[in-house]
């Protein structure tokens, strides 16, 4: 199962590279794709503890770059 | 976004003011510098302490900020605002094209229908398309979009296809025709039979396999991401050695290494790349898909561009696959009954011959007739019809049952029937070539494609006329599924370790070969779910000749990348090299940042247009 995301705020590719890095590593995180032009994150990870995972995700992205929101589509 | 605009002609404006009227008292004029510096970077900078506090060095914000105030401690000002300034402009320009981008992108997404008229209750009710279910009616207006896949129960009308399948020319439907969501209805009010939920509707799964094509990177873009993984962290380290180890040994001026090293860290951003390169690509795939042709991932787009042997399946890829009835000549029974055992014994079966049989005798099939039903892969149908013991089939089954068939030499096929362990006559079934079939070998050709392939399960004779009315090279006629499959193993094995294989079938009946290949083409696509799922690009319409097309855009945006690669890598290279001697100065570096990044967006940009004179 893929979980879809909107991204807003996210205003430069590179930092999009950097930040689909630091969210692979997180634990149950299998794969994770961030497209930047059409501005939106796929996700996918274990499905038990989806709910941790994406909080996880949010807390990344929170460190690596404060501007950027998601919004589960 | 405007905000950014006015901050920047503001502090531009300054700039060229301190720039151009020296003052009398130098202070003066550093301190325009200064001013126009926190009008256009103080952003920068709040964002550079902001990530420190976290922890998080290296990045864009950061290493702008260092060379800026880097610039101003060793007292250069006009450099250190101008690499801000030009570097703000380069952002400004970047988000500009990027939204440019996203907005063709999204007119191509724009065939997403908004609302469906779903009929309840004896009344019409709006409706989200997710909302309604298989079996309910919906009223599609003119002008209105069809938002789900299904069978007009009342009305007339003709539908604009353009947004599915690249084709201008509106289709006339009508009663009892499928209908495929995105279409746009023109003349007048239909109703429809809802058959199929949204999630699965044409629509949906068209938008869902172009937004999902980026995420199959290509080789090109892995190695970019590669590259600025590694690139920022090794320019930013170089500049630090610079800037000390230097005027350690070789002694001489600090501040001149320093200068040298600051202007390291502008060129030290990767962004030309890592934005241009993806952004070629997806320009390429919506591109493709603008003419009707869905590419599934960017690794295919790439691939494509490097072609070598093209294989083609025969029916209804390179010949219309329709077939018509031409002849019966019976033997012992008369042509109605021949006929109308043929079309028994063909009715479970889907193959293209079975429907013209069906579609010649036209008229309605009793089920209860067809008894002890058995298909005999490669050879044809036995069975019980009313009774009587039926085979019908190709030359194969008359000589594995041993029956004394008379032998027909015609180009077409040629259905042996035998009723009771006797021969009873034959049909001649024929298909046409299409008309761009030809023009796509020559085109091929053209194209430095090495080897073109085609495989059918026909007949000898009629595989080798239709190759040689064509051009293809090479034709491996009466093949089984499975030696369709080995055909393709072996050719794989020719090519070069660079060349691709691709493989065009109508995604039907050739889904494993689709699989093994290395880029598999489904013709023919729209509606079919199967050829979606089985391919990894889907040619809507039925023209081969588009395959060419997406060839050449294939090529186009290779060239694009490439390009971008070359240049955004050799002019960074090249500048970092001057400075490291003192031969250029920061002004390069802007250049070597924005620039480069500007340009190769222009350049990424070309990948959207469709490629001239096809």
């Amino acid at each position: 199962m893929s979980n879809k995301f909107k991204i807003t705020g996210l205003d430069c590719a590179n930092c999009a590279a950097n930040l689909e890095r630091a969210i692979q590593k997180i634990e149950g995180v299998e794969t994770v794709n961030i497209n930047f032009i059409t501005q939106k994150m796929e996700l996918e990870c274990n499905e038990n503890d989806k709910e941790e995972i994406i909080k996880k995700v949010k807390k990344v992205i929170k460190k690596e770059e404060p501007d950027v929101d998601i919004e589960k589509l | 976004m405007n905000k950014k605009a006015i901050k920047i002609i503001i502090a531009l404006i300054l700039y060229i003011f301190a720039m151009v009227i020296k003052f009398n008292n130098e202070l003066i004029n550093n301190l325009i510098f200064i001013i126009s510096y926190i009008i256009v970077g103080f952003e920068i900078l709040k964002k550079a302490l902001r990530n420190i506090l976290k922890g998080k060095v290296f990045d864009e914000n950061f290493l702008m900020s260092v060379a800026t105030l880097g610039a101003f401690g060793i007292g250069e000002f006009p450099e250190a605002v101008a690499v801000m300034l030009f570097y703000q402009i380069g952002e400004l320009f970047q988000s500009y094209a990027v939204n440019k981008s996203r907005k063709s992108i999204a007119s191509l997404m724009d065939i997403r229908p908004d609302f469906a008229n779903v009929y309840r209750n004896g009344k019409i009710e709006k409706v989200n398309p997710n909302e309604v279910k298989i079996g309910e009616t919906i009223i599609v207006k003119p002008g209105e979009k069809i938002p789900l896949d299904g069978v007009i129960e009342e009305g007339t009308t003709t539908l604009d296809t353009k947004a599915l399948t690249g084709e201008s020319i509106p289709k006339e439907v009508t009663l009892k025709d499928e209908v495929l969501s995105g279409c746009i209805n023109l003349n007048s009010v239909i109703k429809i039979k809802v058959e199929k939920e949204f999630e699965k509707s044409t629509v949906s799964q068209i938008l869902d396999l172009v937004e999902n094509a980026s995420s199959k990177k290509s080789k090109s873009e892995n190695f970019i991401t590669k590259f600025a993984k590694y690139y920022t962290p090794i320019v930013v380290i170089i500049a630090l050695i610079l800037a000390i180890v230097p005027p350690l040994i070789i002694g001489g001026d600090f501040l001149s290494w320093i200068y040298r090293a600051l202007s390291f860290l502008v060129v030290s951003c990767p962004c030309a790349l890592v934005i241009s390169i993806p952004l070629s690509f997806f320009g390429g795939i919506g591109g493709a898909s603008k003419m009707g042709v869905l590419i599934k991932g960017s690794n295919y787009l790439e691939a494509l561009s490097n072609v070598e042997i093209a294989v083609f399946d025969k029916t209804g890829t390179l010949t219309k696959g329709v077939f018509e009835v031409q002849e019966i000549n019976p033997k012992g029974v008369s042509k109605e009954e021949l006929l109308k055992i043929a079309a028994y014994a063909e009715n479970y079966s889907n193959h293209p011959i079975s429907k013209s049989l069906k579609q010649a005798y036209n008229e309605k099939i009793d089920e209860n007739k067809i008894k002890k039903f058995e298909e005999i892969s490669g050879q044809g149908i036995k069975a019980q019809i009313d009774g009587k013991n039926v085979l019908v089939g190709n030359e194969k089954l008359m000589q594995e049952k041993q029956i004394e068939y008379e032998k027909l030499s015609k180009i077409g096929t040629i259905c042996y029937i035998a009723i009771e362990g006797k021969y009873a006559g034959n049909i001649v079934i024929s298909d046409k070539i299409k008309e761009d079939a030809k023009k796509t070998i020559e085109e091929l050709k053209k194209n430095n494609i090495k080897q073109t392939v085609m495989l059918t399960g026909d007949k000898k004779s009629v595989g080798e006329s239709v190759a040689k009315q064509i051009g293809i090279d090479k034709v491996y006629a009466e093949l089984l599924p499975q030696d369709k499959v080995k055909k393709v193993e072996e050719l794989l094995k020719t090519k070069s370790p660079k060349g691709k294989l691709a493989f065009v079938g109508d995604g039907i009946n050739d889904a494993p070969v689709l699989a093994m290949s290395d880029i598999g083409i489904a013709m023919g696509g729209l509606g079919q779910d199967s050829a979606i799922e089985a391919s990894d690009i889907v040619i809507m319409t039925d023209e081969p000749l588009k395959i060419v097309k997406t060839i050449k855009l294939s090529k186009k945006t290779m060239r694009i990348v490439k390009e971008n690669i070359i240049f955004a890598i050799s002019i960074k290279v090249l500048v970092l090299i001057l400075t490291a001697f003192g031969l250029s100065t920061m002004w390069e570096a802007v250049f070597a940042d924005v620039g480069v990044s500007i340009i190769a967006i222009i350049n990424a940009l070309r990948a959207l247009k469709k490629p001239k004179n096809l």
